[in-house]
């Protein structure tokens, strides 16, 4: 079962390295991770995607805990609050299937960020599903590269 | 002053009057300041994991922080295995450690290494110190972390610059608060009444104790507890003396080694009242059959151990003396309204147990067992016991029973060899009149037996009982068992090297030998005579003695070979 985890964590040196490393550690599965600071600027906020059982999320909340430089972990469900994702994909699009490729991002409200030689390089923002939908998408087309940046995600409400 | 000044100004405040330790290049300054100290005692021991064992016994002798530093690089890296060891028993200790310059860190400088990478997965929690105006605070709050709530580990790691930079020393007045460390003491009054419920409605009850019960202090009110509602009481290896094993309830150890009645009880209990313990599975051999009839209440300051490895009907996060003072002031009333739960059939059944299995001293040629046994008598079962890791340390914590808390002291979760010594020195120097022995394996003892100097500079008077069966016994136990006898490597050739009294009288310790069991006690009797400095006793036991009753790994709790 995959579950977002926000954790609100003290800006110091090493706790990414902390929190990474007990991940690792326990043997728990990270799907993703993305860290960026908050709206103090002492405290980041990370998100972490896991792949785990209920017994186990309740021993990665409490590992999480337990170390100094987190301060709060919030279990963040699919229905309660809002998940986004950005992928940067560079897609083969020559000029027969150019079109096509164009409407597709249009669909998904993509925007195209740079147009080299036969490809184009295309920036999609959602969440996990979406993004995941419009890859298959353009998988015909071949990709030639592509990145994600990880979950990020807050409450609703 | 000085950085370094700063530091050892904050250890004073925070009350440290013994450290362990081993200098070095990057030292220099911390050692220079330690030289005017006028508070702190500082003991030079040969090796820097001797250093950390020593301030981890003086720990679990005292109740105090122990403190050890090192320098930078090898020195940092001697001391990993002390502090994982103090970290998995939970015990207070602060380790500071020299770091090159903040310039050159990251450029694999001379005698670098990433302590605070190298030991981030053994500790609560590192700091690497990069503002020299920061010194007072991290000290500060590594005591703080280090000392409460589930104790452990910290180490700080301190660049050379930040010890020789100039700063205005100011200690600060209160302590540091921490947003993200705020450990739950009290427990929470619903479960606590639940748990009420369940101890009062109980037929075949027992309390499971853990070292966390010697950490918070809560002997006096585990055994209140469990006299008034006469319930069994069985510790954990870390838990011996939480409860007087002397006491007609006790049950002694249980798990692996511990007693077949002991074992036989949790596999029949309805009620498990388990406090500060953790189910280690040292304790709980095979989890999917361990205790299929229990109920389980689980007292843990740490939210993390309820519910890791065993289902918990009763959840309390809280310190084990506060919560048991809470329960029992609801309990008190109760019992004296209507009578404790009845307990006269389960009584009975365990009596039955406790006659038909007993633990033995088995008969014939020298027996570790009748060593252990005569180290009881003959101390009267007041001695503080530090033991090494092996077969040994099995038979001390059968056969010597721990009357009070601290009183037994062993490195039980990471089970290393090499503790006893250096451990039984920091010990003895942290309650100086208490006798001490160190009951150590002829494998163990030499994974640190350089320490015999400090022993011996420092007029440290422990014993060490040296149980000498020639072998890694404890591993020649496995291979007996379950590998068809075939005995790869743990003959260590006992009689061809060391002469273990030559070694101690190298050291200018004093050496005896005892082969025969009448030896026993004279030679006892002798050692403990001894003021001024280690004695060492070569006990030439039975070389393929085994420890029994066993749980086999991977095998249930009441599954026992020779129970
Ligand atoms: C540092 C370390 N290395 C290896 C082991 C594995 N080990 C556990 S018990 C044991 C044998 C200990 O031998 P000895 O000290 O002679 O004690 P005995 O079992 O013979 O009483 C070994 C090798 C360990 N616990 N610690
Ligand atoms: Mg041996």
């Amino acid at each position: 079962m995959k579950h977002t985890l926000s954790v609100l964590v003290e800006n110091k040196p090493g706790v990414l390295a902390r929190v990474a490393g007990l991940f690792a550690r326990r043997g728990f599965n990270i799907d993703s991770l993305a860290v960026g600071v908050t709206e103090k600027p002492e405290i980041s906020r990370m998100t972490v995607v896991v792949d785990v059982e209920e017994h186990s999320l309740e021993q990665v909340y409490k590992q999480l805990n337990k170390l100094i430089n987190v301060i709060k972990v919030v279990d963040l469900p699919d229905e309660n609050s809002v998940q986004r994702e950005m992928v940067l994909v560079k897609v083969k699009a020559d000029t027969k299937a150019r079109a096509e490729v164009i409407e597709i991002v249009e669909i998904f409200r993509g925007k195209i960020v740079d147009v080299g030689k036969g490809t184009l390089s295309v920036e999609v923002t959602g969440p996990s599903s979406k993004l995941r939908a419009f890859e298959d998408l353009l998988r015909p087309y071949g990709m030639v590269e592509l990145v994600r940046t990880g979950t990020i995600a807050l409450p609703r409400g | 002053m000085t950085g370094a000044q700063a530091l050892i100004a904050s250890l004073e405040k925070e009350g440290v009057e013994l450290v362990f330790g081993y200098p070095g290049g990057v030292m220099l300054p911390v050692y220079d300041a330690l030289f005017d100290s006028k508070k702190i005692h500082h003991v030079l021991t040969r090796h820097e994991q001797g250093a950390a064992h020593a301030a981890d016994g003086f720990a679990r002798a005292t109740g105090k922080v122990g403190v050890c530093m090192a320098t930078s690089g090898p020195g940092a890296t001697n001391l990993v295995t002390g502090i994982a060891t103090a970290n998995m028993d939970s015990v207070p200790l602060v380790a500071i450690t020299g770091q090159v310059g903040t310039h050159v860190i990251g450029t694999d400088a001379f005698q670098e290494a990433d302590t605070t990478g190298i030991t981030l997965p053994v500790v609560k929690h590192n700091y690497l110190v990069k503002d020299p105006r920061e010194i007072p605070h991290v000290i500060q709050e590594a005591f703080l972390i280090a000392s409460t709530g589930r104790p452990g580990a910290v180490v700080i790691d301190m660049p050379v610059d930040m010890s020789r930079s100039e700063i205005e020393f100011k200690y600060p007045e209160k302590k540091t608060s921490l947003p993200g460390y705020k450990p739950t003491t009290a427990g929470h009054a619903r479960q606590i009444k639940e748990a009420a419920r369940l101890i009062m409605a109980a037929k075949r009850p027992v309390i499971y104790a853990g070292g966390g019960v010697v950490t918070s202090g809560a002997s006096k009110e585990l055994a209140e507890l469990a006299r008034m509602l006469e319930f069994p009481v069985t510790t954990t290896l870390l838990g011996k003396g939480a409860f007087p094993e002397t006491d007609k309830l006790s049950l002694g150890m249980l798990g692996m080694h511990g007693t077949s009645y002991a074992n036989f009880v949790m596999m029949k209990t309805d009620l498990i009242i388990a406090v500060g313990a953790r189910f280690d599975d040292r304790i709980t051999g095979r989890l999917d059959t361990f205790a299929p009839h229990a109920k389980v209440v689980h007292i843990d300051i740490d939210p993390a151990e309820i519910g890791k490895n065993v289902a918990v009907t009763v959840p309390i996060v809280g310190d084990a003396r506060t919560v048991l003072r809470e329960l029992l002031a609801l309990l008190k009333p109760r019992v004296e309204e209507s009578g404790k739960p009845d307990g006269k059939a389960w009584h009975r059944q365990i009596r039955e147990w406790k006659k038909e299995y007993p633990l033995t001293v088995p008969e014939g040629g020298l027996r570790p067992q009748y060593v252990v046994n005569e180290i009881y008598r003959l101390t009267k079962g007041k001695a503080v016991v530090v033991t090494d890791v092996g077969q040994h340390q099995m038979w001390s914590a059968q056969f010597y029973k721990a009357s009070r808390p601290r009183q037994f002291i062993s490195s039980g979760g990471l089970g290393t060899m090499g503790f006893g010594l250096p451990a039984s020195i920091g010990a003895k120097m942290g309650v100086p009149k208490e006798r001490v022995v160190n009951i150590a394996g002829d494998g163990s003892v030499q994974m640190n037996s350089q320490e015999l100097a400090t022993a011996v500079l420092n007029e440290v008077a422990v014993t060490i009982a040296l149980i000498n069966n020639g072998y890694l016994g404890m591993v020649r136990q496995w291979q007996e068992l379950f590998y068809d006898k075939r005995y790869s490597h743990t003959h260590l050739r006992r009689g061809e090297s060391p002469d273990f009294v030559k070694l101690a009288e190298a050291y200018g310790a004093r050496g005896m030998r005892v082969a025969e069991p009448e030896g026993v006690e004279p030679a006892l009797k002798e050692a403990f005579k001894v003021n001024d400095g280690p004695v060492l006793i070569d006990f030439i036991v039975e070389q393929e003695e085994n420890v029994f009753p066993m749980v086999a790994p991977g095998a249930s709790l009441d599954d026992m070979i020779g129970g």
